[in-house]
């Protein structure tokens, strides 16, 4: 099965990259967007299990290596 | 003081770091590989810079999970000294023996110049021998170093005088949150800093003001 974990900086961290890209954005004349946040996406492959169990070793791997919490927030799908 | 410098693959301040060990400490090193499971016998192991994995996912993020990492943990667990320096800084938050974690420079840029260093503290046991509040020069070479921690976090390092260096005098590279350039765990065994006190401690460098730091953790073991 596919799954894809997305992660994201938590509120009220500062993204420079995501403040610069807003800069570029504004520089290419796009107007309007108030905000943007750069984030990260992972695709993973994985066999061998249920959905309940990938979703339950997924957040595993998110707790220990794919986002460091302190800043990252993670979100899990199964696709 | 006996010593080990801890290579991963991407580190490329190992031999820096052990150079100045030896100039100051006056014994050789160990050089421990990041895929050893076991530590020598020394009284400070160090997490050397350079980009470790290339600095893959975040920084120090991989290195933060090799083998040795548990040994280290457990090292630090019955008091031995470890030192983090800018890619080891960033293991050192990575693997939670320092809380925080370094994100990208609020400039964006690489930051490869000199600052000035605050000793803010003396209340660790790697700057004791340090005259607290006295300011030293210090270069810095690093892309993510601005130190972020929840505001609970910071007012528990301030609050501990646990922020062991600030960069003084408005030389912030970074944006790092109270100008915060290292800091120590509860206990005081742990210290990560983003600066390179190796790189200033031989007369053929620019200074040697680096020289005291090294000098400063010789001597908790010279009393002892």
């Amino acid at each position: 099965m596919k799954a894809r974990v997305t992660v994201t900086l938590k509120s009220g961290v500062l993204d420079p990259q995501g403040k610069a890209i807003e800069g570029g954005l504004a520089a290419l004349g796009f107007a309007g967007v108030d905000s943007v946040r750069q984030g990260k996406v992972f695709d993973l492959e994985i066999s061998g299990r249920s959905a309940d169990a990938a979703r339950a070793d997924l957040a595993a791997m998110c707790e220990k290596l794919l986002a460091n919490t302190v800043i990252e927030n993670y979100d899990i799908e199964i696709l | 003081m006996k010593s080990a410098v801890v290579t991963f693959p991407g580190s490329n301040r190992e031999r820096d770091m052990m150079h100045a060990l030896e100039l100051v400490s006056g014994r050789k090193p160990e050089a421990v590989w990041h895929a050893d499971t076991s530590l020598p016998d020394v009284d400070l192991v160090v997490l050397p810079g350079g980009f470790s994995y290339g600095d893959y996912l975040r920084s120090g993020a991989i290195a933060a999970r090799a083998p040795v990492m548990d040994a280290i943990r457990a090292f630090a667990a019955r008091g031995g000294l470890v030192l983090g320096v800018c890619n080891g800084f960033q293991m050192l938050t990575e693997a939670g023996l320092l809380p925080g974690a370094l994100m990208r420079n609020a400039g964006l840029t690489f930051v490869c110049r000199e600052v000035l260093l605050e000793t803010a503290s003396t209340a660790n046991r790697f700057t004791a021998g340090m005259r607290k509040g006295e300011t030293w020069r210090c270069p810095v070479a690093h892309h993510d170093g601005n130190y972020f921690a929840d505001a609970q976090t910071i007012a528990r390092l301030e609050g501990g005088d646990r922020v062991a260096f600030r960069y003084a005098s408005g030389t912030n590279p970074n944006g790092s949150v109270n100008d915060i350039a290292g800091i120590t765990n509860e206990a005081g065994n742990v210290l990560g800093m983003m600066p390179h006190p190796e790189n200033y401690v031989d007369a053929q460098q620019a200074s040697t003001d680096g020289r005291a730091f090294f000098e400063s953790i010789c001597e908790a073991f010279a009393a002892a």
